[in-house]
């Protein structure tokens, strides 16, 4: 069971320990952060000594065997150094995705093994069903406005057999009820939101810390090609986005592309932002890969909606959608997520 | 759910002796006095420090007045260090440490740096062994101390701290050795044989079979060095802080126990430890520093392949406690350092176990530890 302290996995691992599973605790640490142990920011969020502390208490109460694996070489090669490599190259990486995908089930999967567990299990918001056959569906979480399908939308049959998500059926209310009635200190403790290796939310600091010449200014162009003004360093722009372009213009400009080699921003109009599709890199398919002409609905960001959408090709490696009508947030570097209904078809990494 | 059934991590902590609790009892509510007020129940407390002083330092040849008490074996290291650092603020200076020492050395050695002075890291030779020449290369004119270890905590290697000495003893340096690991594991003389030996040495309760939270750093007469905490004039104003003197009577018994028993425990140590060698080497293990001379209490192998995070944590579940790199705050394991200065792979320092025995081990207990690793690597 995958604790990390938090309201969420607690209530889950009670739920396996009910359920009669022989359950044991265990806390990723995933990155080691500032050096200075009286730093603020030592004392709470995800990853953090505070944290774990939190899952060992949970598992006391439980009475279950507790320990932190130490997986921060796998998240450093595979989740910053690629956060990173992404931003620089004029991408908005989605590193939350990309750990659940290499760290909490790849790598946790081999801890598992290693361990000689049958299971993994973690506290996110979604449902595997499973046939008589051992086939496994995910599905949107009961409760829609914390549905966590999203950002597990890259496992694919060989993970899900194996995974279990113990309140997947419940209510985010229902979890905090339940984790008070049991004691545990965590029921009130608010969710984690922002990504955890980084500092206060500023991802452009991070970056630039680790990637120097993402700080350097360079030009801003409109689609046509002419110069409108400069910008003071790529790490601090995001695709959509409007503020902070410092360019006088009769209609609102947005950023609608970063060309990283270039040390570029390219601005333009709302209507600009809306694409009549995507391709997508990195295809992961939940069962088999679909065929063309399917209708799905297409979901780009965490907790964003879902575009009615249809494929135009799809195989092992990459696929390629077409929406109902223009939308916005396509953005390179995000994974987009494939439903049919609320049944996750596939993922891949946005173009 | 499971519990440790079979403890094999007596590097690092070791239970307490039932003589040693003993001891201690009274202390909390009989005599409970502060060892340093004139009244009778500190009377009391005051004795119990003066004999556990003389039982320390019969355990290594000392005066009795050199042995100063302290929090642990940690507050001993630092002390060492930062307080002959503090008498010669005014020139700073020159301080040579190995790179196997414990952390509460390593970083006070960092912290030696911050403050202005100049610190120079021997390097182990792949025994695990930092030779007398390393130190000679590294000794300058303004060098002030040396700091060796005498038994390593990761490998058991034994240092040449006979030999170090006397050259800093020749050069006018300062020698502090942390005898932690062996100290009631082997015979120790702050004179080594009638060499003029160490200037100063660091104890710890615990590692013998004493309360945790209590140490001692040996100070050679005449040393030229600072205290580290102030604001009393405990331990005749080299140490501020009311005693513990539960802890120390309890250190002192544990000594006396150490001191008593010396040699057949050694022989029992050492009869563990070739028993889990022989074992081991039918396995596909190497084991680290096993040419060197090393303390009997320890061994420490690369179980190839295996990840030792793993390994421990299975054995833990199968109810055996062994120890694999330092534990973080988090409880997360590191890899060793020990064995990256010895020269070995991250990949196989990720590898390594460590296993240490104490005087209540029994060779059954090897022999079942023997079987489940078996039965774990072939899990694989």
């Amino acid at each position: 069971m995958a604790m990390s302290g938090g309201v969420d996995s607690s209530v889950a691992a009670a739920l396996l320990v009910e359920q009669g599973y022989e359950v044991i605790g265990v806390t990723m640490k995933l990155w080691a952060g500032e050096d200075d142990p009286f730093a603020a920011h030592r004392f709470g969020g995800c990853c953090t000594v505070g944290s774990s502390e939190d899952a060992r208490r949970v598992a006391h109460l439980l009475d279950i065997p507790y320990y932190v694996l130490n997986l921060q070489d796998e998240f450093h090669a595979r989740v910053v150094d690629d956060f990173v490599a992404q931003y620089s190259d004029g991408k908005t990486p989605n590193p939350c995705a990309r750990c659940n995908e290499f760290i909490k089930f790849r790598a946790f999967l081999e801890r598992a093994d290693e361990l000689d567990c049958q299971f993994i299990a973690t506290g996110h918001y979604a449902r595997i069903e499973r046939d008589a056959d051992g086939t496994t569906h995910l599905r949107r979480g009961h409760d829609t406005r914390k549905d966590q399908s999203y950002v597990l939308g890259m496992l694919t049959q060989h993970e899900l057999r194996r995974v279990l998500l113990p309140i997947g059926e419940m209510e985010k209310p229902l979890v905090r009820e339940r984790a008070a009635k049991l004691g545990m200190a965590v029921a009130t403790k608010p969710d984690s939101q922002e990504i955890c290796f980084v500092e206060d939310d500023d991802y452009a600091k991070f970056v630039i810390d680790r990637a120097p010449q993402m700080a350097l200014p360079g030009p801003i162009f409109d689609e046509n090609g002419v110069k409108v003004g400069n910008h003071n360093g790529l790490a601090r722009y995001t695709v959509g986005q409007r503020k902070g372009l410092g360019i006088a213009s009769a209609n609102p400009l947005f950023v609608t592309k970063i060309d990283g080699p270039n040390n570029t921003l390219i601005v333009g109009s709302r209507e600009k932002l809306a694409h009549d599709g995507f391709g997508a890199t990195r295809a992961t398919w939940t069962q088999t890969i679909p065929r063309a002409g399917q209708k799905v609905a297409a979901q780009l960001r965490a907790h964003s909606v879902a575009h009615a959408a249809q494929i135009v090709a799809a195989d092992a490696n990459g696929f390629e959608i077409q929406f109902e009508a223009p939308s916005q947030g396509v953005t390179p570097g995000q994974m987009a997520v494939l439903y049919d209904g609320d049944e996750v078809v596939g993922a891949g990494t946005i173009e | 759910m499971n519990r440790t059934r079979i403890y094999f991590d007596n590097a690092a902590t070791t239970p307490l002796l039932p003589a040693a609790r003993e001891a201690m009892e009274p202390f909390w509510n009989e005599t409970f006095g502060n060892a340093s007020s004139p009244y009778a129940t500190s009377r009391a407390a005051r004795m119990a420090l003066d004999g556990a002083r003389t039982s320390v330092a019969k355990l290594i040849g000392a005066h009795a007045d050199e042995i100063v008490w302290t929090g642990g074996g940690t507050e001993s290291d630092n002390w060492a260090l930062l307080g002959v650092a503090f008498a010669n603020l005014e020139k700073r200076g020159h301080f040579i440490v190995s790179q196997i020492e414990h952390h509460a050395v390593l970083e006070s050695a960092q912290t030696l740096c911050e403050l202005g002075f100049e610190v120079g890291f021997a390097r182990p030779n792949a025994l695990g062994v930092v030779e007398v020449g390393e130190i000679v290369r590294l000794m300058r004119p303004n060098t002030l101390l040396v700091s060796l270890m005498s038994a390593n905590n990761e490998t058991g290697a034994l240092q040449n701290v006979a030999a170090v000495a006397r050259i800093c003893h020749e050069n006018g340096v300062l020698f502090h050795c942390d005898a932690t690991q062996s100290a009631g594991k082997m015979g120790l003389d702050v004179d080594f044989a009638g060499e003029n030996g160490v200037d100063l040495l660091t104890l710890s309760a615990h590692k013998l079979g004493g309360p945790k939270g209590v140490g001692a750093l040996y100070i050679r007469r005449g040393t030229r060095m600072k205290p580290l905490l102030r604001g009393g004039a405990q331990e005749r104003g080299r140490r501020a802080g009311t005693e513990n003197v539960p802890a120390i009577a309890g250190f002192g018994v544990a000594t006396n126990a150490a001191c008593c028993d010396l040699e057949s425990n050694t022989a029992h140590l050492e009869n563990l430890r070739d028993r889990l060698e022989n074992g081991l080497s039918e396995m596909e293990v190497e084991i680290i520093a096993r040419n060197a001379p090393r303390a009997p209490h320890i061994s420490s192998f690369i179980v190839q392949g295996a990840r030792a995070e793993s390994l421990a944590l299975s054995l833990d579940l199968a109810g055996f406690a062994v120890g694999t790199g330092s534990a973080c705050a988090s409880g997360a394991l590191e890899p060793s350092h020990v064995l990256a200065a010895m020269g070995y792979a991250p990949h196989q320092a990720k590898s390594a176990l460590r296993v240490s025995f104490g005087t209540q081990n029994t060779v059954e207990e090897v022999d079942e530890f023997l079987e489940t690793l078996q039965r774990l690597t072939e899990r694989g």
